[in-house]
């Protein structure tokens, strides 16, 4: 009996890590963390820090904990306004390009067709293009149209949405490719064989089996969306504006409210980052699926 | 006629030479009619392929065109009244003499140190971190949620914490750096001046090493157990085992991983942006916030045009030579 409980201990396996690796790996991790939290630790103290503390020299240990600016902050700017803007803007945005990436990604993974290399490249290039080089143009074709039609595209959300899918489009067809390519071909070529339609295979036997891909494509759509700051600087109006602008609005204030600007700043990044941590199994494969394989 | 070989399916988008109607065939809905798998891939491609041509294709045409044009505010009403003005953008943005020139090109030569040091950054940190946590321990788990927070953070929300952090009289690393440690006789400006260069990567940096880790660990997970043992029976050790076996099988993973680094970072409008605003100090000053200033603020989209072409030539060179160098990357852009 006693020989058994010693045996672990006795047979280590040959790759047992050398004490060593453990310091290092101890020190390595340690120090990382640190890095990682040490804005995370400021934004959440200084968010419940008093005026005085955020305007002085830097204090570890908050002077006095308040949650007024977390009540402030929805009367310095419009946050609230804000919120609503990047909801509907980066929700409606994901739900487009996840719906047409959906059709698109099984047309790609399913079927062979003339053409089908110059859609897959040029996707796959215009994700990796900046920004900037859709910008000017469509910021001068809204404009245009605004004055010809007199349909304000320009400063409004329905615009702001379409130069969203500039970046959410291609991402998801490109990562939805990859995750129909993991469903097996069997399990939709039986059903095509058993009566079901192609566009029934899709719904019955693809989109299902790609449930993780398809949220994680979503959850990441969203959070770039959430996130942009380059379209909506120039895109948006008084009206319109995001949050990623109207965060900036803080900082143009004649005071600098620090704690507020942190409390904003949170309560603007908790939705994100909790769904993030909540599909974060999901999410890490759907966004490894196409680099790995 | 009951049972449809496989290879019909896959091959469906050829012509079809069966009856007309998928009715006709007998009647029976499990034969899929070929008739209308015909089409099908273009319809479901319908609407991603107007939307490509809606947000990218023509966009980029016009960007092309725009930068032939002498695109001044008095034509942003109707640009296509600008009158034509053959190559002199280009002319203006290489003319590395004249202001406009000069400051392209200095900003070009700062993203490029700035994109190598931060990628190179990445990587190392990611691909050590990623090492680290290969074998199982207490707090695995965790420890990869909280390396995951810099990467799900709203870009504008981590980096105006950053702000916040380098700010000359109130900020955390002026504090730490001479009240605390004294390490610097008086406190630094970080967000104005050369210092900028290293408060930009470093905010770079730490946004941007968990997307190395998280591709790396997943590389990782594909190396056989069996490789490590084997090489452990031989009498490798720890480090011959990382530079014999984990590096090599990683290479696929690396050379895909560094170059979506390299154009995400390189591409990167967010964080210079909220970090300095529209003009950027000198030591920062990187391109794509670059073009916008030259655009959006002295309002010559020409000549913004002009670079915008020049920065996508640029890319496509890099990627191209990238992806040929490459026998993975070729994998990759073919799929």
């Amino acid at each position: 009996m006693s020989d058994t409980q010693l045996a672990p201990a006795r047979f280590r396996s040959p790759s047992a890590p050398p004490r060593s690796f453990l310091w290092s790996r101890r020190i390595f991790l340690t120090l990382l963390a640190g890095f990682v939290l040490l804005p995370v630790y400021v934004m959440v103290s200084s968010s419940l820090k008093p005026l005085q503390d955020v305007q002085g020299a830097f204090r570890w240990i908050p002077s006095s904990l308040t949650i007024r600016p977390y009540i402030d902050i929805w009367s310095t700017v419009p946050l609230a306004r804000y919120f609503m803007n990047s909801l509907v803007v980066a929700g409606v945005a994901t739900v487009c390009s996840v719906v047409v990436a959906v059709f698109a990604a099984y047309a790609v993974s399913r079927y062979r067709f003339r053409g089908k290399r110059v859609f897959t490249v040029t996707v796959l290039s215009t994700q990796m293009l900046p920004g900037i080089l859709f910008l000017l143009p469509l910021f001068l074709i809204y404009v245009n149209i605004g004055n010809a039609t007199g349909i304000a595209l320009f400063g409004s959300r329905g615009g702001l949405i379409l130069t969203y899918m500039t970046f959410t489009l291609p991402f998801s067809i490109w990562m939805l490719i990859g995750y129909f390519e993991s469903v097996p071909r069997d399990l939709d070529e039986a059903a095509l064989v058993d009566g079901c339609g192609p566009i029934g295979a899709l719904f019955r036997i693809i989109v299902p089996a790609a449930i993780p891909g398809i949220v994680a494509v979503a959850v990441y759509a969203f959070m770039t969306a959430w996130g942009e700051v380059l379209f909506a600087s120039v895109m948006t109006n008084d009206t319109t504006r995001t949050l990623s602008v109207g965060l900036g609005a803080y900082a143009n204030l004649n005071d600098v409210y620090w704690n507020q600007i942190m409390a904003a700043s949170l309560v603007v990044s908790v939705p994100v980052v909790a769904g993030f941590l909540l599909l974060q199994r999901y999410l890490v494969t759907g966004l490894t699926a196409g680099a790995v394989k | 006629m009951t049972t449809t070989p496989t290879t019909t399916v896959e091959r469906s988008a050829e012509p079809a030479v069966g009856p007309k109607s998928p009715k006709a065939a007998g009647g029976r809905a499990r034969r899929p009619g070929r008739i209308r798998r015909f089409g099908l891939p273009y319809l479901l491609l319908l609407p991603a392929l107007v939307l490509e041509l809606l947000v990218h294709l023509v966009p980029m045409a016009m960007g092309i065109l725009m930068s032939f044009k002498q695109l001044t505010r008095l034509f942003l009403r109707d640009w296509t009244t600008a009158p034509w003005s053959g190559l002199d953008n280009f002319k203006v943005a290489v003319d590395f003499d004249g202001a406009i020139g000069e400051a392209l090109l200095k900003s070009f030569v700062t993203t490029c140190l700035f994109t190598v040091s931060s990628v190179a950054l990445c990587w190392v940190i990611g691909t050590a971190a990623a090492v680290f946590m290969q074998e199982s321990f207490k707090g695995r788990g965790l420890l990869r949620a909280l390396f995951l927070v810099p990467y799900a953070l709203p870009v504008y929300a981590a980096v105006i914490t950053w702000v916040f952090l380098f700010q000359h009289d109130n900020g955390l690393v002026n504090h730490v750096l001479h009240d605390q440690l004294g390490i610097t006789d008086k406190p630094s400006f970080w967000l104005i001046g050369d210092n900028s260069f290293i408060a930009l990567l470093t905010v770079s940096v730490w946004k941007g090493w968990p997307f190395a880790f998280l591709i790396v660990m997943a590389g990782l997970q594909n190396i056989s157990k069996d490789l490590y043992e084997a090489a452990a029976l031989d009498g490798a050790g720890m480090w011959q085992q990382l530079r014999r076996i984990t590096l090599p099988s990683l290479r696929p993973v690396n050379q895909v991983l560094v170059l979506v680094l390299f154009l995400w970072t390189f591409n990167d409008f967010n964080t210079p942006y909220v970090m300095f605003g529209k003009a950027a100090p000198g030591a920062a000053d990187l391109i794509s916030v670059h073009i916008y200033q030259a655009s959006f603020v002295t309002w010559d989209f020409g000549t913004g045009s002009a670079m915008s072409v020049l920065l996508l030539l640029f890319l496509l060179v890099v990627t191209g030579v990238y992806l040929v160098l490459t026998s993975r990357g070729r994998k990759t852009a073919d799929v």
